[in-house]
């Protein structure tokens, strides 16, 4: 069928081409100019160069906060995606059970980010908190305040808490949107359940994987409020992920310079990486069209 | 006058920013000259359009300068020159 042309659906463009401007591009153009200039307030700057980018490239706070990052987000994924199918997987796909799921698997995704901080804090205390008392209780060394190891474990817990629901909900809707014309039939064919899930369910959750993992990566990354309200960053400096050292950096250190420099920085591997999982994961098992095509 | 003190407006920063919106304006008349996309599989094996090619090669090109302030003490000027090379390899082969 001809395409309908008409330049009228610009307008309809216009509402969100202004949000995005007020509420993205202009702070972020604000972000460039700042990370080129000092200020020590009062609106008064002067030109600094590259010399912000230098300091953060080079900075081993900058490193550590990266790579501390990197695995965190490596451990979330590595476990929410896969517990998420699986949950997903187990939850009925008919009857009362359904909604009663569906509502309990919403919940944790309801709850505001700061709550969930201060609930785990309680919850992980060994004094009066449940799952800290339990686990000091069975003899087990554990201090989240002092330990960074326990530390890690109960901010990767509490993330894998709050979130996975929301990989069993996306990949939910993808298991549902399968026709029972498939499973009859892999059935005539006498498909195992590895076969069914391999060569059916997985491939048509591709698409609602691709938006799991590619939230889940960007929210794990810019991860800031949990890991804050229940460690502040430490013991020491081992859950500093960089939201957290850019925030000690802006507003704790007012250094405004650097934590724009950082900023950009942060916000190209974010862009970075989001584009490569994004291209990977559209273009496994697609069929390559013909080469062509002017530059 | 709408008062943009507050962002801290310097001539370098809104040259960049005038030829990266100026680069984004000329893929639109591009693209009404020949529409499309111009989609085709370059040496990554995946399909790219115009836009993506500007944006891969943007990506590229922040990351080359980032690279150059880190390993060089040289002028960034002699980065941009790279970064027209870069330009130029994946319009041609990405």
């Amino acid at each position: 069928m001809e395409k309908t042309w008409n330049n009228k659906a610009w307008f309809f463009v216009t509402p969100v081409l202004v949000l995005v401007a007020i509420s993205a591009v202009i702070p972020l153009m604000t972000v460039v100019n700042y990370a080129f200039q000092d200020t020590f307030g009062n609106n008064a700057f002067f030109w600094a160069g590259t010399s912000w980018f230098e300091e953060v490239l080079t900075s081993e706070r900058f490193h550590s906060a990266l790579v501390r990052n990197l695995i965190f987000s490596g451990i979330i994924l590595a476990i929410e995606v896969p517990l998420g199918i699986l949950v997903a997987l187990a939850m009925p796909r008919k009857g009362f059970w359904v909604p009663v799921c569906l509502v309990l698997m919403a919940l944790p995704l309801l709850i505001p980010w700061n709550v969930v901080g201060t609930i785990w804090q309680v919850f992980a205390r060994t004094d009066i908190g449940l799952l800290g008392a339990t686990v000091s209780g069975l003899g087990i060394d554990y201090n989240y305040v002092q330990n960074p190891l326990d530390a890690w474990i109960t901010v990767v817990v509490m993330d894998v808490w709050h979130w996975t629901s929301l990989v069993v909900l996306l990949c939910y809707a993808g298991l549902v949107s399968i026709p029972d014309a498939y499973y009859q039939a892999a059935k005539i064919d006498g498909a195992s359940r590895w076969a069914v899930f391999r060569y059916i369910q997985l491939p048509k959750m591709g698409r609602v994987l691709l938006i799991a993992v590619l939230l889940r990566f960007m929210d794990s990354f810019m991860i800031y409020t949990e890991p804050f309200v229940v460690t502040g960053g430490g013991p020491g400096n081992s859950t500093t992920f960089l939201s957290i050292d850019l925030v000690k950096l802006a507003i704790g250190q007012f250094n405004l310079g650097e934590a724009a420099a950082m900023s950009l920085i942060y916000f190209l591997i974010i862009l970075t990486l989001s584009y490569v999982f994004y291209t990977v994961m559209t273009n496994v098992g697609v069929e390559k069209p013909q080469k062509g095509g002017d530059a | 006058m709408i008062d943009l003190s507050w962002m801290a407006w310097t001539w370098p920063t809104a040259i960049f920013f005038v030829v990266i919106f100026s680069m984004i304006a000329l893929m639109g008349v591009w693209e009404y000259v020949s529409p499309g996309g111009a989609p085709r599989v370059g040496i990554f094996r995946f399909e790219t359009t115009r836009g993506d090619r500007l944006f891969v090669s943007l990506l590229g090109s922040a990351f080359i300068c980032l690279g150059w302030l880190y390993f060089t003490d040289l002028s960034l000027w002699y980065a941009l020159i790279v970064c027209a090379a870069f330009f130029i390899l994946v319009f041609k082969t990405v």
